[in-house]
């Protein structure tokens, strides 16, 4: 009776177990789906990670706004955070005033394309007083202008399968956004700061702008931007440079 | 879930009942969890910290504009709050969850009304003062206490529930600029992005002082026997005199 007994105990403990699996298996598949996962939901930090970025994502669904500002808010001192590139590339094309310096858009898009600063600088315009904090604890507000990168995309057409946006810097970085962040109506690349063009310390001659992230998330020096359907063979497959030195993929916070 | 009858403070008769039942399962299981969170989340908030041990008031802060207050340690670029963020995210949502747990099960049980807030007379002067005067002298608890709260205890565990924590998780929120996009009040209402961090690291640090009173006050009423009935909810009466 009592061997009986343990035995039912066991099989129910095991369907049990096994339909938790499954259950959890289907669960992470159908968040998958949603792209409610960050690229780098493994190891230790996994769970907290994941609960946040999928939390954060399901309430931002509506495509929410950060707070904008006033010309009278915005800060006299912008900090420079990571220096510019001092090797060349960059430094050839920073000395031509970036005459020579191209943005390539390429990977799951239908019109792969190549476009030149002033090609970049007639495309519709977007203005934005926006405050940034670096993820050290200070900041600042800006007015930054430039072109929604939304814009970019539907330029060179995304395909369906595509999920990210993958960010090659001048300086050995890289990063990358889901596509909520991606088009989102805030994030644009950004060629001018507060009324002037883009200092070099400060990203020249484009960087990305995240209005809902932390800064170091608002890549500098852009060189390439790619589109994906997965991050796992890009790079270590974290989803960002960051993850290596320490740093989460998102920065929502 | 085990239920559990709390007694009134000062109306402790019945002392010789061997053993009593004085923490239930739900207070012990969620004071240890939020134990290891918190621990977790001072160890990677000072990481944070490191990074930039500067405060200021308002939307906008940094080096090269006037601070509230600095502290004498150094500026770590790189490290601790790389893994310090990591860790506090993972430690917050386990504190956030237990503490949400804790808050409504303790108000649907009415343990917040029958045991926390003051009973009749304890908020009187004579007792307020008698109460303070005892714990300045460092004067071991009477034993019937280890069966209900002081009235100091009342008071810093309802600060420390109602006040502290809400505050922590409202200018925590404030930092975030995704959660602010959704619900800008947060950080409206902390007076900006560097007053909500700046109100995040001094309520951190009244809390940090709360659990050192805490655990000072346990070793000295007792730190084995007090210790024992957080974890079994029992505390053994043999030793308590009527």
């Amino acid at each position: 009776m009592s061997a009986h007994v343990s035995r039912r105990k066991l099989l129910t403990t095991g369907l049990t177990a096994a339909a938790g699996v499954t259950g959890l298996g289907a669960a992470a598949k159908i968040a998958n789906h949603f792209g409610l996962i960050p690229p780098d939901w493994g190891g230790i930090w996994g769970p907290g990670e994941t609960l946040t970025y999928a939390t954060q994502r399901l309430l931002m669904a509506s495509g929410s706004l950060a707070r904008e500002f006033n010309r009278s808010e915005i800060s006299k001192v912008v900090p420079v955070s990571g220096p510019q590139p001092k090797t060349d590339p960059y430094q050839r094309l920073l000395a031509g005033g970036f005459a020579d310096w191209r943005l390539t858009v390429d990977g799951l898009v239908a019109r792969p394309s190549t476009f030149s600063l002033a090609e970049i600088k007639r495309m519709p315009a977007k203005t934005q007083i926006t405050h940034q904090a670096c993820e050290e604890g200070w900041s600042f507000i800006a007015e930054w202008t430039g072109v929604p990168l939304a814009y970019v995309m539907n330029l060179v057409g995304v395909s369906e399968k595509a999920k990210f946006a993958v960010f090659w810097p001048f300086d050995g970085s890289w990063d990358s956004l889901d596509l909520p962040d991606a088009f989102h109506a805030q994030t644009f690349l950004a060629y001018n700061l507060n009324g002037a063009d883009l200092p070099a310390d400060h990203g020249a001659p484009l960087r990305v702008r995240v209005a809902r992230q932390l800064g170091y998330k608002s890549v500098k020096f852009l060189s390439r931007i790619t589109v994906t359907d997965s991050l796992k063979h890009v790079g270590d497959g974290k989803g960002s440079i960051q993850p290596a030195f320490g740093y989460s993929w998102y920065a929502g916070i | 879930m085990a239920t559990t009858t709390y007694l009134e403070a000062g109306t402790i008769r019945d002392t010789s009942r061997p053993e009593t039942l004085r923490f239930s399962l739900l207070v012990r299981v969620t004071h240890w969890l939020n134990t290891i969170s918190f621990v977790a989340l001072v160890i990677s908030g000072f990481g944070i910290l490191l990074a930039h041990p500067r405060f200021y008031w308002g939307e906008t802060g940094g080096l090269g504009t006037p601070s509230i207050l600095d502290l004498p340690l150094p500026f770590m670029l790189g490290g601790p709050s790389g893994w310090g963020r990591y860790m506090h995210f993972q430690a917050a949502w386990l504190c956030v969850l237990t503490g949400l747990l804790y808050a409504i099960s303790g108000l649907m049980s009415q343990h917040f009304r029958r045991n926390l807030w003051p009973a009749k007379g304890q908020l009187s002067w004579n007792s307020l003062r008698g109460e303070i005067w005892d714990r300045l002298r460092f004067k071991k608890p009477a034993a019937e206490e280890a069966y209900g709260y002081s009235v100091l205890q009342r008071l810093s565990y309802l600060a420390v529930v109602f006040f502290l924590f809400p505050l922590m998780i409202w200018t925590g929120m404030a930092m975030s600029p995704a959660i602010t996009s959704v619900f800008p009040f947060f950080v409206r209402s902390s007076g900006g992005y560097e007053t909500a961090r700046t109100l995040h690291f001094f309520a951190a640090n009244l809390l940090v002082l709360f659990v050192l009173v805490h655990v000072a006050m346990v070793c000295l009423a007792g730190f084995v026997q007090r210790t024992r009935a957080m974890i079994t909810g029992r505390v053994s009466g043999g030793r308590v005199q009527p």
